[in-house]
């Protein structure tokens, strides 16, 4: 393979607009057609991913730890977690939607934990191993990573919907706050890692 | 247009035939985001997918629709999007009473319960992002469908481009349906208009987020 990288030619692609251009000396170059910030690679990018991918997963432990949602029925109170909320979909629900409420909220982040956390672990060693499959997984977890955010909309439904008073009433719990968080930093992460750095070998394929 | 300031000229300013078409018309460089390949920008045929070859991320597609096409879409959207904002969602029953609500009474009940960073987040990604997202590319997509650079053009479109990802209507009717189906086992659940104006918002959007925005440099110039 020979395509050439924009590196080795000298040039730099806009990444906002897409302009191509000879690439600036200086680092601090604008774009001359939109006026982004003209950037090789993204500045700092494996250690703010780091930042970012340890901050949300500390984060994702009282996320899952913590109750996110508290029912109380005629004096009853129930907490509930976002295991035992997929729990109860489960058996009262639908099977079905619980998976998927278990997909967003538990296999999504923990994938994104894992995934992002391998992609900058094997660059940091220049690792040549499975690169396009790697480049494929980043590419997956950007594309699915906001749809975590599911339960935490569910949790806000609830609360305003389940409004009976003694009768019933639900109310939002910190672990959902957390959870929220969780979401947004892990999105943070996955957009500061640069996946350009991965191509970026001594002597390119 | 001006002159870049570092050489390498973009692509010619597109003819009048071609003014408003969103997809590459002329052949240009493009640059890979995800590995930094240069690959030489060509026509696209329609249904065709311009891949990068050294790690197959997609590079460009073909558009069906020109900017008339998409500021119809936009301008739907639009208007669905204030019809799910302005109907509830879901009622639900119990015994005698009723209880409903619409996207701003779950934003300002989460305020109210002591959850104000999810209801920030709630506004942003369900409310103020979005809209905003439908009026700046209703606002550009109008002047370009003359070839022409709407006021403002360069911010809109940089702020286009950093709100992308932070738009979740699909994931918040997702949210209704679960929140729906947990609600049926103590309660009367009933649908209202706005869930399924939500449901359509959800396709448009998904429609719309295949526009490749920047495109739209290429076929506008500075009035
Ligand atoms: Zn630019
Ligand atoms: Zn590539």
């Amino acid at each position: 393979m020979t395509a050439p990288r924009a590196q080795e030619l000298g040039i730099i692609g806009c990444h906002v607009c897409g302009l191509v251009c000879r690439a600036p000396a200086s680092d601090d170059a604008a774009c001359p057609r939109c006026g982004a910030a003209l950037h090789r690679r993204r500045r700092n990018s494996i250690a703010r991913t780091w930042a970012l991918l340890v901050a949300a997963f500390i984060l994702y432990i009282p996320a899952n730890v913590l109750p996110i949602m508290r029912t109380v029925s005629l004096g009853d109170v129930d907490d509930n977690t976002i295991i035992s909320g997929v729990v109860e979909l489960w058996i009262k629900g639908s099977p079905s939607l619980a998976v998927i409420v278990f997909t967003a909220s538990i296999v999504v982040p923990m994938t994104k934990f894992l995934v992002l956390g391998t992609l900058l672990a094997s660059t940091q060693r220049h690792s040549r191993w499975a690169l396009r499959q790697r480049a494929r997984l980043y590419r997956a977890v950007e594309f699915i990573g906001y749809w975590s955010m599911l339960d935490v909309f569910v949790v806000a439904l609830l609360t305003a919907l389940v409004r009976f008073g003694f009768l019933s009433q639900v109310e939002p719990l910190p672990g959902v706050v957390f959870f929220g968080l969780t979401v947004v930093l892990t999105m943070f992460a996955s957009m500061s890692f640069d996946p350009r750095l991965m191509w970026d070998l001594s002597d390119d394929d | 247009m001006s002159t870049p300031e570092h050489g390498l000229a973009p692509a010619d300013p597109t003819d009048s035939a071609a003014a408003g078409r969103l997809h590459a018309s002329s052949p240009r460089l493009v640059i890979c985001e995800h590995c930094d390949t240069v690959h030489r920008g060509h026509a696209l045929a329609p249904g065709e997918a311009m891949r990068c070859v050294r790690c197959d991320a997609l590079l460009a597609r073909y558009h069906v629709l020109n900017a008339d096409g998409m500021l119809a879409l936009v301008l739907t959207a639009l208007i669905v999007f204030l019809i799910a904002n302005v109907w509830p969602v879901v009622t639900l029953g119990l015994g005698s009473q009723q209880s409903s609500t619409t996207l701003w009474g779950t934003i300002v009940m989460m305020w109210e319960q002591g959850a104000q960073l999810v209801a920030v987040v709630a506004a942003a990604t369900l409310f103020f992002f979005p809209l905003n997202k439908m009026l700046m590319l209703g606002w550009v997509l109008f002047f370009a469908r003359e070839g022409r650079r709407a006021p403002g053009f360069a911010s809109i479109m940089k702020t286009l481009y950093y709100l992308q990802p932070w738009t979740m209507s699909e994931v918040f009717v997702l949210g209704a349906i679960v929140s729906i189906v947990k609600a049926r086992a103590y309660f009367d659940v009933q649908p209202d208009p706005g869930i399924w104006a939500y449901g359509v918002l959800m396709l448009l959007i998904t429609v719309f987020s295949g526009i490749d925005l920047r495109s739209l440099w290429d076929v506008t110039e500075d009035a």
